[in-house]
């Protein structure tokens, strides 16, 4: 379970997150939507503390990232997995190389290592492009195989920001379809950032809305919720429902 | 087909050649063992890196730019009691070997700093997010991304070194710039000198064909 007690985050006199809280459970989809701006991406960098709050604190499974040392916040980051909008593949290895990095970091034996990064490209479909280069690679590609790269340690957590925002509707809809997979089969919590009311629609549980470095609302992804969405941040999320883009504003 | 003159002095040549490898090969040593770490340790303490440090980075900032900015002919007298110093002598290759690892170090990091910077960010970040240590950080993601540019590089700051092993002469380091400069020069062969300078001419376009195979053959991005 990640856990966020009212953390502030200020850049030089921006302040990006202010006084945020909230709780996410184990086993779920949990959105965070805004706009550009809005501190959604400097709040889930805060979860794997590559961001660290000004103030308060983060809580990973009943540890407080602030109060444990630096080797073991590396230990932790290995169970938050990430996925990034530019996928952030290193593009001087293979596909099989960069999906076998996070098993190097954590020392599992070169015999062992084959087998699981065969296993991960499987699941998103790419075992044939495993000896090209990410500069091969379509965007969609690219970006299944940095959820590769992120499942093949098994992380208990997978924290994915704006991890569509590059790509066009048919394979933003590939991904989504690899992340639910990945919820539904394999019990992996994920935490995804998008300003795209469509991507949060339809793939999470729970949506937190924010603008302003401020959380608005968090609310079931059911009408009901949608319903108090509306009326609680107004305007703002009255785009959002009607399906738009929170960057239109 | 071998010019007469190069047959005449051709026992000399070889033994300034033998220099210039001594003097340019622990320029390249010195280069990859100090250099290499110096500029890497510039970068990581750069502004919003990950070992941000404002004092280091200023300090070895200031220490490589005077280093660099020195006029090398210069900085090879200015140190000649240093040189004395530590390696006993201030005369011959040996002894001209530390000047030479010294400005080696101080060009090659700063065009390792220079490399670096070109990998992005995005990358480092992704290495942070995965729990890599510092060390896997420069060894499994640095270093692997910024290699081609790494080679260039070492390509560039080699071809530098040759030039600077010219004038090793002055303290008795000897070279095939010296031998260009004492028989071509100063016994009035123009041709021996000619010839020479081809020698040196052909040895830095192989060393740059070279380098720019390598880095375009290990660049994958």
């Amino acid at each position: 379970m990640i856990t966020l007690h009212n953390v502030s985050k200020q850049f030089e006199s921006f302040e990006a997150i202010k006084n945020v809280s909230l709780s996410i459970k184990s086993g779920e989809i949990y959105g965070i939507i805004g706009a550009s701006g809005a501190g959604k991406s400097t709040l889930i960098r805060m979860m794997n503390y590559i961001e660290k709050p000004d103030e308060g604190s983060v809580v990973i499974d009943g540890e407080a990232l602030d109060q444990v040392k630096h080797k073991r916040i590396r230990h932790i980051r290995q169970s938050l997995a990430m996925v990034f909008q530019g996928y952030n593949l290193v593009g001087n290895k293979t596909v099989y190389d960069n999906v076998a990095v996070p098993l190097e970091l954590s020392k599992v034996p070169r015999r062992d290592r084959a087998e699981r990064v065969l296993e991960s490209l499987r699941f998103v479909g790419l075992e044939t492009l495993k000896n090209q280069y990410p500069g091969q690679l379509s965007g969609g590609q690219k970006q299944r195989v940095a959820i590769a790269r992120a499942l093949v340690n098994n992380p208990s957590v997978l924290l994915c920001d704006e991890p569509t925002s590059s790509l066009d509707p048919n394979t933003t809809a590939e991904v989504l379809e690899v992340l639910k997979r990945i919820n539904e089969r394999l019990g992996v919590t994920i935490v995804i950032v998008s300003h795209e009311m469509e991507v949060i629609k339809s793939l999470c549980q729970r949506v937190t809305v924010m603008a302003d470095g401020k959380v608005y609302d968090t609310v079931e992804n059911n009408p009901t919720g949608v319903h108090h969405m509306e009326h609680s941040a107004e305007g703002f999320v009255k785009r959002l429902r009607s399906g738009g883009d929170a960057n239109d504003s | 087909m071998i010019p007469d003159v190069l047959v005449e002095y051709q026992s000399e040549i070889w033994v300034s050649i033998g220099e210039t490898f001594v003097l340019v090969g622990f320029a390249i040593l010195a280069a990859l063992l100090v250099g290499l770490p110096i500029g890497t340790f510039l970068f990581l303490c750069r502004k919003g890196q990950l070992l941000e440090n404002q004092f280091v980075f200023s300090s070895l900032n200031l220490i490589v730019n005077l280093i660099r900015s020195f006029p090398f002919l210069l900085l090879v007298i200015f140190i000649i009691p240093f040189t004395r110093f530590v390696m006993g002598t201030a005369i011959g290759t040996v002894a001209a070997t530390l000047p030479m690892m010294i400005i080696a170090m101080a060009h090659y990091s700063r065009l390792v700093e220079q490399s670096l910077l070109d990998v992005p960010k995005g990358v480092m970040e992704a290495a942070v997010s995965m729990g890599a240590s510092i060390k896997d950080i420069i060894f499994k993601f640095l270093y692997v991304e910024a290699r081609s540019a790494l080679v260039l590089s070492m390509t560039t700051s080699t071809i530098s070194f040759i030039s600077y092993s010219t004038i090793m002469g002055v303290v008795g380091g000897g070279g095939i710039g010296d031998f260009a400069i004492r028989y071509g020069y100063q016994q009035f062969r123009t041709d021996l000198m000619i010839y020479v300078i081809i020698i040196i001419l052909v040895f830095v376009q192989f060393i740059q064909y070279a380098g720019i195979t390598l880095a375009r053959k290990i660049d994958k991005r």
